[in-house]
């Protein structure tokens, strides 16, 4: 009887509606987002040393950020483009903005104008916005040679020369830092077609989905330092000390990831003990 | 004005993201709306991006500012652009091998070298690391060099997988594993944070039930 009892716990565990388990996970995550604002979080040392990397920057020095995202990886990006932004500012760090994702682009516009009001940064001063253009290896190594041959405007048409921030910029030995926020494999293009042809110093923020791939060119040395999702923009709020919604995701983060490992471990379970009443009936 | 419209916006978005959400119970015509406006708002989005930023500055205002030959070899890209069009005609379709040929030509020729410059020869220096005696640099030089080694010994198919070369082939596939599941791990949290960012849209920008 108590067998038979057990047998039938595991069948329907097997046989859960996964609709059930789309809303026990809403709940997971839903209820720490309200109750908590974040605990304490160590950064690591990948996202130690893309810190750092910023840090290393001299005022007036200039860094490229890059956007290679869209709207789909937004919620982990977003929070660690902030947080950048926010730091290179505080180091009155000037800043080119582009981007090889074109509908991804005006998120970074966006988050560049927000963290430039919170500094009164001034746009074509402290920071531009060159805009997309499409081809990522062409546009890469032309900008190795001249910036202005690609992009010989900003967004809006303001050429390059007539701005105050650009006026003397032309190839990347005038950019000390690319920092790139990757989704995709634009990351291998930047590291194989710049920072191989023009030892261009560079650091990356990566979608968790792409931190494995990326983590090769932090141990070669390529690259500097490598953020990766969420956790890794929780990690870089808290170095500059100032949490966003990467810190505040972070409790909703880890229930889920409980809840996930509780159910690989009810499935597996459920696996044995099915398998093992099969092998029984047989 | 503008408080107006981010209203409209909050709520538009709101609404597709819950009308997304909603396939999760199962598919319905709201999600397929939500899913068609998102496949064309993208199109579009692209067409303009691409028109706007490339073909009219590069090409069309190029053209009419250059001089001499600057001016004149956008001829070529120009021409190479409307060849690739002929595929929407059978008769004509072979032209566009033409700009295609190009294309394929130029981009393995960039990463024939790019890849060779850029991450063989770099991630080859990083694999022959140094051991400097019992400590944990040098345990994880050990265990990268030998993770190396072992996992493209399990693709080396040329001779059957016994004695030596099956045992290291087998410390291969644990190594493949393990980085199988680092993937499935990183994967996990990226699916989540996407939900996390979602549900703090919907509690923070549209119910305000948190800052």
């Amino acid at each position: 009887m108590a067998e038979g009892g057990r047998r039938g716990f595991w069948e329907v565990m097997n046989n859960i509606d996964r609709r059930i388990i789309f809303l026990i996970l809403a709940v997971c995550v839903t209820i720490p987002l309200i109750v908590s604002t974040g605990g304490e979080i160590k950064p690591t040392a990948p996202v130690i040393r893309a810190h750092a990397s910023v840090e290393s920057l001299s005022p007036g020095d200039y860094m490229m950020i890059s956007i290679d995202f869209d709207a789909t990886s937004a919620p982990e990006l977003m929070p660690m483009l902030r947080a950048v932004l926010r730091q290179a500012f505080e180091k009155d760090v000037k800043i080119i903005m582009l981007g090889h994702i074109a509908i991804g682009l005006p998120l970074g516009h966006m988050a560049l104008e927000q963290v430039a009001a919170e500094y009164d940064k001034e746009y074509g001063v402290d920071y531009v916005d060159l805009g997309y253009r499409p081809g990522y290896i062409a546009v890469m190594i032309a900008m190795g040679r001249e910036i202005e041959d690609i992009f010989a405007s900003d967004y809006q048409g303001t050429p390059l020369r007539e701005m105050p921030v650009t006026a003397d910029i032309h190839s990347y030995d005038d950019i000390d830092l690319l920092f790139g926020f990757e989704h995709g494999a634009v990351i291998d293009y930047w590291v194989r077609y710049t920072q191989a042809r023009f030892d261009q110093r560079m650091t990356f923020g990566t979608t968790a989905v792409m931190a494995p791939d990326a983590y090769p060119y932090l141990q070669s040395g390529q690259i500097e330092g490598l953020v990766g999702g969420l956790k890794g923009a929780a990690e870089y709020e808290t170095l500059i000390g100032q949490p966003g919604l990467g810190t505040r995701g972070m409790p909703a983060q880890q229930w889920a990831h409980l809840l996930v490992i509780g159910f690989i471990v009810l499935g597996n379970l459920g696996y044995y003990f099915t398998r093992k009443r099969g092998r029984g009936a047989a | 004005m503008g408080s107006t419209t981010m209203l409209i916006g909050t709520w538009i978005a709101g609404f597709l993201t819950l009308a997304i959400f909603s396939f999760l119970y199962k598919d319905n015509p709201v999600y397929k709306l939500a899913e068609h406006i998102y496949v064309g708002v993208s199109a579009g989005y692209w067409l303009i991006y691409v028109a706007f930023f490339d073909v009219y500055p590069m090409l069309i205002q190029g053209f009419q500012d250059e001089t001499g030959l600057e001016k004149w070899i956008l001829l070529v890209p120009g021409a190479l652009g409307l060849i690739m069009l002929s595929r929407w005609f059978p008769r004509t379709a072979w032209l566009s091998r033409w700009p295609i040929a190009f294309t394929v030509g130029v981009g393995a020729g960039l990463g024939i070298t790019a890849n060779i410059q850029g991450y063989v020869m770099p991630q080859l220096q990083a694999t022959l690391l140094p051991v400097t005696g019992w400590n944990i640099v040098s345990l994880n030089n050990v265990i990268l060099t030998v993770g190396v080694i072992t996992t493209i010994l399990y693709f080396y198919f040329s001779k059957p997988h016994k004695g030596a070369l099956g045992w290291m082939a087998r410390v291969g596939i644990v190594f493949i594993m393990v980085s199988f599941g680092a993937s499935f791990g990183y994967t996990l949290m990226a699916r989540i944070s996407l939900l996390i960012g979602r549900l703090y849209f919907l509690l923070s920008d549209l119910l305000h039930v948190i800052d």
